[in-house]
């Protein structure tokens, strides 16, 4: 009875010291295809060493998987790794004590890391004022511009050339609606489009601070009269019926591919849901831009999300975590997520290595979000952004842009109350996190 | 009201009540409690720094524009919803009530849908009115109206307000149905008798009779135009376009979650409850007063 | 029937008819919806009778899921549904009637407190202390799990309400003649109360099954894992807003498949369905 015993705590002792892997818990919010793109990356992971052992759940949505890793936290459970959207940045970088930044991850394990390998937009939203990457960029998107060729030529306009200024996007429109169509123009993430990457695009800021990059202490500078001169364009093309209003997030990409809206404003990752359902020739390009402003087009921002490390784990788990960073930021790796997913490769090493695999010149559309994102070093104003809470700032903004279109109010009162409102939770959340 | 007859026991009692004492406690009060506490901090979402300051929450609350407007479409949503699924069920019952024939087929056919859940009956209206590819949709630009509930806050509001709607039909008709059918007949022969209309029977005696339950489903509606239509709301518009639908129930919902204010959002939850205090007791106090056991 | 008035009676049927069919409506546009093309329901005007993918779409459902959101099949959607809504449903009835029993036919100390600790539930929904009971339970470690699901939800009181006016309404010389005979309280609530109660235990059953299968907001804040999700949540996040495209015709044929079970449910039960809500009133 006592050999018994024994044996089977030897053998437990045994199993359970051969399968000294250490679990990875990785919480994301990438679902269907890409969910499925995420498990494969972390099969190829645990698959190439035996220490660690990553382990992908699908979450919900970036706020609902956010929300589910604060209280897990708060219980003393969080993952390793959570994936969370660009606007919750700030939120993030502010909880110091949550949260171990990547450089300081990197380093303690003598994992190679070198910022200036990532595209700048990308690098840049990530980084403190020090230049320390503080969370890993995973999958990072733009804005880029849809147009429907056959719609083009039946308007008279050469299918071949997309408008490039946002006057020709209006004289553009004008054709169109006169040739039948349905509604000529929508849009969507309006706030990420018309306001946030409208302002690095053009080289002018969002708010103070390198728009907050470089302190909590920022303000909201995004109405001014060229924003105001945007708005203005946009509802009086709603007014005339030439701009049909989708809604605050994709949902614009649904009415550019029933045909219904022939111009198209929206992330790149859209491009796979219109190649599936287009029953009609399209193209992309970058996104239009009002010629008569010095320095236009400076370079886009990135939306989607990064990887933050929470902390409070073992020093052993971080050692795998850092591996897996290591892993996910080969060239070769990148590419293949690059490809799969639409979002771009975020460092020169995948951009190269795509453009030699020369999937590009199949591809054409594939490779206008990374030019935007490169289209020309980034200054102050086109780094990226970090404004506190910003899920409610995103939010106020977009609900003001509503009031516009609908015709309720005026653009310059609807820009004023945005960036009153705004600041107002900037003010906010310097408060909170003073600590 | 009490029983003559009781039994002693030192700790039976104690132990019957104890599962749901001890469920009421930690799910019930022990969150009522923390939310009180909440509203009177200002946190960063993960508890790192946390600052005691009084009434601030409630002060900016009640500054905040966007607030007072939340309480002005919850008080436009729910008599939406009560006046409009009060008429209509009360119209159908009285139909009900009249026909003798297939009365039973047509209360079954009318009393499914309170199986439906307020978010399914949410989505499945925002499909017919969807703005590309409803039905509904393709029906009323058919006839000029330009329908797009995404940027029309009105449409908006009124999306929700059918959905919230239809699905208490059917709770509405059965009590007007059961409360009809309460009334003694002797009643209505004799106003007859005297000559009245079936218009006027209705209105000088039926109504009449019917208003503890009229009054009584009042009570019920608002409250779930309150609380029980959360899930229509975030089933489709989440509270927009422009914050048009942003009813205060979904408000603290998505202050608490998505835009992770916790101070905001339990400060209106403590407000929530004191509404939902106030109902209860009236309804209370108004209604079960008039039964006798 | 005071009188006989046959244009009233017509006016009647077609008013009753006119009902049923704007009830209806939704529900046969569903249907028809899941039995389409996701093609053809994009191209508008959406045809109105139904189409021929009804197997394809039902089976994709059930086994696989959407393919753009949430990618949790419908068939686990469904047994956890099944799964809240009996253990609400069981669970709150078993408890409610412990303490209603114990609070009419005894006399104790702090009987008046307990009552009053329940009936105050009434006004806590849980929509209204939504955070603080998530962080509770999340502290608790009961997140994704059936019993997070369910028992945060089986304390309220309408039950114990409904068993406690029941139990007044039992005469008096039941009582005594159980205790003549010597049984203690437990004989008598097991063979006496309980058997009386069948009818309200069967309209409470309705009602409460309907509630736990409809939760909305619980179930959303307190899943995140795929394989948790019950019916109603896993519709609502089909429906996508993130890079991707909702399919409807999955989305309906889903939203048919949870509709279905506490349709039938209150159809069938209807009579005790019918008289558990009206009682419950006085």
């Amino acid at each position: 009875m006592i050999r018994k015993t024994l044996f089977a705590a030897l053998a437990l002792a045994f199993a359970s010291g051969a399968q000294a892997q250490t679990e990875i818990q990785w919480w994301h919010s990438m679902g269907g295809a890409l969910g499925d793109k995420v498990n494969e990356l972390a099969g190829k992971f645990n698959a190439s060493q035996k220490d660690y052992k990553v382990v992908p759940t699908f979450k919900g949505s970036y706020p609902e998987s956010m929300t589910a890793a604060i209280a897990a936290f708060r219980a003393g459970n969080a993952p390793h790794v959570l994936q969370v959207f660009e606007v919750g940045t700030a939120t993030m970088m502010a909880a110091r004590g949550a949260i171990l930044p990547v450089h300081k991850l990197m380093k303690d394990a003598d994992e190679p890391f070198n910022p200036k390998a990532y595209i700048g937009p990308v690098a840049g939203y990530y980084t403190d004022s020090k230049g320390n990457m503080l969370s890993f960029p995973f999958n990072s998107s733009t804005a880029i511009f849809y147009w429907n060729k056959d719609a083009f030529k039946k308007a008279g306009l050469d299918p071949e050339k997309p408008p490039r200024t946002w006057k020709e996007v209006v004289a553009a429109a004008e054709k169109l609606k006169a040739s039948g169509q349905q509604c000529a123009y929508t849009t969507s993430w309006p706030s990420w489009i018309h306001i946030e990457n409208f302002s690095a695009w053009h080289n002018v800021p969002i708010g103070t601070k390198e728009n907050g990059l470089a302190g909590t202490d920022t303000q909201f500078q995004f109405n001014t009269p060229l924003h105001v001169r945007h708005l203005t364009m946009l509802q009086d093309l709603a007014k005339r019926g030439m701009f049909s209003y989708a809604g605050r997030t994709n949902q614009g990409g649904a009415k550019f591919t029933s045909g219904e809206c022939a111009m198209l404003t929206e992330s790149t990752g859209g491009q796979a849901n219109v190649r599936r359902g287009a029953k009609f020739n399209w193209a992309v390009t970058q996104i239009p831009y009002w010629d008569d402003v010095k320095g236009a087009p400076q370079n886009a921002i990135i939306g989607g999300a990064s990887l933050w490390v929470m902390g409070g784990k073992t020093n052993n788990a971080y050692k795998g975590v850092a591996r897996f960073f290591s892993f996910l930021s080969r060239p070769e790796i990148q590419m293949e997520w690059h490809k799969a997913t639409g979002y771009v490769p975020i460092t020169y090493a995948a951009y190269d290595m795509t453009k030699k695999s020369g999937f590009y010149k199949e591809n054409p559309g594939a490779e206008v979000a990374i030019k935007m994102l490169t289209n020309k070093p980034a200054t102050a104003n086109s780094k990226g952004l970090r404004f506190g809470n910003f899920v409610q700032g995103r939010e106020v903004i977009e609900e003001e842009i509503e009031a516009v279109i609908s015709g309720k109010k005026e653009p310059k009162a609807a820009l004023d109350e945005a960036v009153r409102r705004g600041n107002e939770i900037l003010r906010k959340f310097e408060a909170a996190n003073k600590g | 009201m009490e029983k003559r007859v009781v039994f002693q026991s030192k700790w039976l009692p104690y132990a019957l009540v104890a599962p749901q004492i001890a469920v009421t406690i930690v799910f019930f009060f022990w969150p009522a409690a923390q939310a009180v506490y909440w509203s009177f901090l200002v946190q960063d979402p993960f508890g790192l720094s946390t600052t005691f300051v009084w009434f601030q929450n409630y002060a900016e609350l009640f500054r905040n524009q966007h607030y007072l407007d939340s309480f002005r479409i919850t008080a436009i949503f729910s008599t939406a919803v009560a006046v409009s699924g009060i008429v209509i069920s009360l119209l159908l019952a009285v139909m009900a009530d009249h026909v003798l024939r297939g009365a039973l087929a047509y209360k079954t056919l009318l009393i499914w849908p309170y199986a439906v859940a307020p978010a399914i009956a949410g989505i499945l209206w925002a499909f017919i009115f969807a703005p590309s590819i409803g039905i509904a949709t393709y029906v009323l630009k058919r006839y000029g109206v330009d329908w797009n509930w995404i940027v029309n806050g009105d449409q908006a509001m009124l999306l929700i307000v059918i959905a919230a709607t239809w699905k208490q039909i059917s709770y509405n008709f059965l009590f007007f149905l059961a409360g009809l059918q309460s009334i003694p007949r002797s009643l209505l022969e004799a106003a007859a008798i005297d000559g009245a209309t079936p218009l006027r029977r209705f209105w000088t005696v039926v109504f009449p009779l019917l208003s503890p339950v009229t009054f009584y489903l009042l009570v019920i509606n608002i409250v779930y135009a309150f609380f029980g239509t959360f899930g229509v709301v975030d089933a489709t518009t989440q509270g927009g376009p422009a914050a048009d639908t942003q009813i205060l129930v979904y408000k603290v919902y998505h202050d608490g979650v998505k835009a992770a204010d916790l101070g905001g959002s339990a400060a209106q939850s403590v407000i929530l409850m004191i509404i939902v205090i106030a109902l209860t007791v009236v309804q209370f106090r108004f209604v079960e007063k008039k039964v006798q056991y | 029937m005071v009188e006989n008035r046959p244009w009233f009676d017509f006016l009647a049927h077609a008013i009753l008819v006119l009902g049923v069919v704007l009830v209806a409506f939704p529900l046969y546009v569903t249907f028809v919806a899941s039995t389409l093309t996701f093609e053809e329901i994009v191209n508008v005007p959406m045809p109105l009778v139904p189409g021929d993918q009804l197997m394809a779409n039902y089976t994709q459902v059930i086994t696989a899921g959407s393919n753009k959101g949430s990618s949790a099949p419908v068939g686990t959607m469904l047994f956890n549904s099944l799964v809240m809504a009996l253990g609400v449903a069981i669970g709150k009835i078993a408890i409610s009637i412990l303490s209603a029993f114990a609070i009419v036919y005894f006399r104790f100390p702090l009987r008046n407190f307990f009552f009053w600790m329940i009936f105050v539930t009434l006004m806590l929904p849980v929509e209204v202390r939504i955070i603080p009971t998530f962080k509770v339970v999340s502290d608790l470690g009961m997140i994704n799990s059936y019993v997070g699901l369910t028992l945060p939800l089986i304390a309220s009181a309408t039950a114990t309400f409904l068993f406690r006016q029941f139990f007044l309404t039992v005469p008096d010389e039941l009582a005594e003649a159980a205790r003549m005979d010597g049984a203690g309280p437990l004989r008598f609530f097991w063979d006496v109360v309980l058997p009386l109660s069948k009818t309200s235990i069967a309209a409470l059953f309705v009602i409460q099954f309907i509630y736990g299968w409809n939760q909305y907001l619980w179930p959303l804040l307190i899943t995140t894992d795929e394989s948790m999700y019950t019916a109603v949540i896993g519709i609502k996040r089909m429906i996508v807003t993130g890079d991707a495209l909702t399919e409807w015709n999955l989305v309906m044929a889903t939203a048919m498949l949870a509709l279905l079970p506490p349709a039938l449910v209150v159809v069938l039960m209807q009579r005790w369905f019918v008289k558990g809500l009206v009682e419950t009133e006085k």
